[in-house]
């Protein structure tokens, strides 16, 4: 048993990181946000087609099908370093589409699908929408990076017990709730990233405050549940148990919230303006965390186990 | 990034199985918590049948894998866990094991994988628990033996005990962490005084350990004079890094336990607390993947496992607790009765965020060897 990271995985991942930082490093975030009007950002197609060129939706698509032939802990490593770049867009609708919808394994084609949620994210921007978006409304996004609709949903607020058992049967609800749990532990692993730099650097009272016990035991947590979450989605990218999976959603999206909460809190004043980066990762992870299989459900299903 | 276990590794796993199924049933009562002869007797017959059957050495012998699959099965058949051998096994044995010279080795671990000699830690002092290294029991050189005189307390397992690894102060000039050494001290030697302690559970897990001019022979010094503390980070790496493995197995069974009780007396119907078991459920597992991930990184780099513990243990530590609070949730009134399954174990749960390191003590260690942050207050 080796759970570790293959070389190959490990020089995927670094060539993902690579590509995302000279394509969409923080200048082009910050010019996405500062660009973005009332009805929010706009996507960017020439960025999308590179996307695509460089396997990101074809990642799973057999060779024959002129893909890459990867599989899902592959697809885990790409949509971590996403999550941690603030990559936008409705990247996983459209890499659950490739090899269905012509064109959208090369990056030609935006898709988008309606979450079970009722959200629908990017739905302007998108050229095809799944699932049924009849009577959407527009909503007043919290992510400046994400543009939102909302379809009625009949009853009021979803039912837990259908959102598990779709989770649970339908292999691509599955998948959706796995990749948007990587892309919440690569933003978790990035706002602690960030929370250190600046305890290590961030002077008062005449020393870094990374070394006041207040300070580092904050970080040292942030770490914890960054790990945590980490195992928990690589090893269901593994058996790809739905779960599994939904354990892992759960500490993602725990570990997505909480720490960049906790990068805020480490940032102090600096944290709470809107030039630094922490409350981009804050709000996409609240809307990464109400998609397909969100807390109460994710709970329900893992219970239902015990 | 896999899981899957080699052909020899599953082999290793079938003929345990096959072993533990054969054995168990013929194995006697456990014992009286409080009566330490008869848990002594337990744990080392235990641990000899262990032996007898080829797996004595599984704790610092096998590879990492078979170590997980070994505490795997062990649990999950319900077989006994090290019991009053945990000192000898997970820390003085590996320690020696890593540290000690050919001669200490062919003393001291062999008679502890046949349950013939039980250790006890003696690295605490009353006014150096967290803050190991502020320890003042002194050692002097006296010929070929050192006198060693001071007080040793939370001294785990000592009533039990043959042995007793030490740490005492043999330069009380030199810098706190420069002038400690490591002893193997014989229990029987004359000048020693134990006292148990009572814990919050009832149980004297450990006890107070009175050392009057002590004579310990220089032999028995694992690693240099004055080296100690290295020699005690190779022990605590073990401690933290597999020294609680099996027990993420045992916490996983008794959520499944709880879950059909819950079921059985109706506060299943409750959806905060169901969603709280389901909660309990999502850690347990990331827990177990996170020991596999340790074991993983620990086999790759030559068997000493790494920093990664301390993220294990902070963790679990508070995993394990929320554990047996939900439990007492689920038995409602219950809960207060001794005599009543997890009762117990709720309060023997209390110590872990305490013991082997507090949590804040190991927040102070990921935030410094991890992640890099400065020393400071």
């Amino acid at each position: 048993m080796d759970f570790r990271l293959t070389e190959d995985q490990r020089a995927l991942k670094r060539g993902v990181r690579e590509l995302l930082d000279r394509r969409f490093g923080r200048d082009a975030l910050r010019a996405a946000v500062d660009g973005a009007g009332p009805a929010g950002a706009a996507l960017d197609r020439e960025l999308w087609r590179e996307l695509g060129a460089a396997g990101f939706f074809a990642l799973r698509l057999p060779e024959a099908a002129g893909g890459v032939g990867l599989g899902l802990p592959d697809a885990v490593l790409l949509f971590e370093e996403a999550g941690r770049a603030l990559l936008p867009g409705p990247l996983i609708a459209t890499h659950l589409a490739a090899g269905e919808v012509p064109g959208a394994a090369e990056g030609a084609v935006v898709v988008t699908a309606v979450d079970p949620s009722g959200l629908v994210e990017w739905l302007e921007a998108a050229d095809v929408v799944l699932g049924r978006a009849e009577g959407v409304v527009p909503v007043r996004s919290v992510d400046p990076l994400t543009p939102l609709h909302r379809a009625p949903v009949s009853g009021g607020t979803t039912g837990t017990a259908e959102t598990a058992e779709t989770a649970e049967t339908d292999p691509a609800s599955r998948e959706a709730s796995l990749l948007t749990a990587a892309e919440q532990l690569g933003s978790a692993a990035r706002t602690t990233e960030l929370a250190v730099a600046h305890a290590r650097t961030r002077e008062q009272f005449g020393q870094p405050i990374g070394g006041f016990q207040a300070v580092k035991h904050l970080c040292a947590q942030m770490l914890v549940r960054t790990e945590v979450a980490r195992v928990a989605v690589y090893a269901a990218a593994v058996t790809a148990d739905p779960v599994e999976i939904a354990g892992a959603r759960l500490l993602a999206d725990e570990a997505a919230t909480a720490c960049a909460r906790d990068c805020l809190q480490v940032y102090g004043g600096m944290g709470f303006t809107w030039e630094a980066d922490v409350h981009l990762h804050l709000k996409r992870a609240w809307v990464r965390a109400e998609r397909g299989l969100a807390g109460a459900a994710a709970e329900e299903l893992v219970a239902a186990s015990l | 990034m896999e899981l899957a276990c080699t052909d020899e590794e599953e082999e290793f796993r079938a003929r345990l199985r096959e072993w533990l199924a054969a054995e168990l049933p013929g194995l006697p009562p456990k014992p009286d918590p409080l009566d330490w002869p008869a848990r002594r007797a337990y744990d080392c017959g235990w641990q000899r049948r262990l032996y007898d059957a080829g797996y004595g050495h599984v704790h610092w012998d096998a590879s990492p894998t078979q170590r997980l699959i070994f505490l795997e099965e062990t649990e999950r058949a319900g077989a006994p866990y090290v019991g009053a051998n945990f000192v000898g096994l997970l820390h003085a044995g590996p320690t020696i094991a890593a540290e000690g010279t050919p001669e200490q080795r062919d003393r001291w671990l062999e008679p502890v994988l046949r349950g013939d000699e039980v250790w006890c830690q003696g690295f605490s002092e009353p006014e150096a628990g967290s803050d190991l290294a502020a320890l003042r029991t002194r050692a002097v050189r006296d010929g070929d033996a050192y006198v060693v005189t001071g007080q040793k307390i939370w001294t785990s397992h000592a009533e039990a005990a043959d042995w007793c690894e030490l740490l005492v102060r043999t330069d009380p000039d030199a810098p706190k962490h420069r002038g400690i050494t490591w002893l193997a001290m014989p229990m029987d030697a004359p000048g020693i005084t134990v006292r148990p302690l009572r814990t919050l559970a009832g149980s004297t897990e450990f006890a107070e350990m009175f050392l009057d001019e002590v004579r310990v022979p220089v032999g028995n010094r694992v690693g240099e004079e004055n080296d100690g503390w290295r020699v005690t980070m190779v022990t605590l790496s073990f401690e933290r890094g597999t020294a609680f493995v099996g027990e993420v197995v045992a916490c996983r069974r008794v959520l499944g336990e709880l879950a059909r009780t819950a079921r059985k007396n109706g506060t299943w119907d409750d959806p905060v607390l169901r969603r709280r078991l389901g909660r309990l459920g999502a850690e347990f597992q990331a827990l177990w993947r996170l020991t596999q991930w340790n074991v993983s990184e620990a086999q790759a780099s030559g068997g000493v496992p790494g920093t990664g513990g301390s993220v294990f243990k902070l963790r679990y530590s508070h995993a394990r607790q929320e554990l047996y609070d939900t439990a007492a949730a689920v038995l409602g009134p219950e809960a207060l009765d001794l005599a009543r399954e997890w009762n117990q174990d709720r309060l023997s749960s209390l110590s872990y965020t305490i013991a082997a390191g507090t949590s804040q003590i190991q927040q102070n260690i990921v935030a410094e060897r991890i992640l890099g942050l400065p020393k400071g207050r």
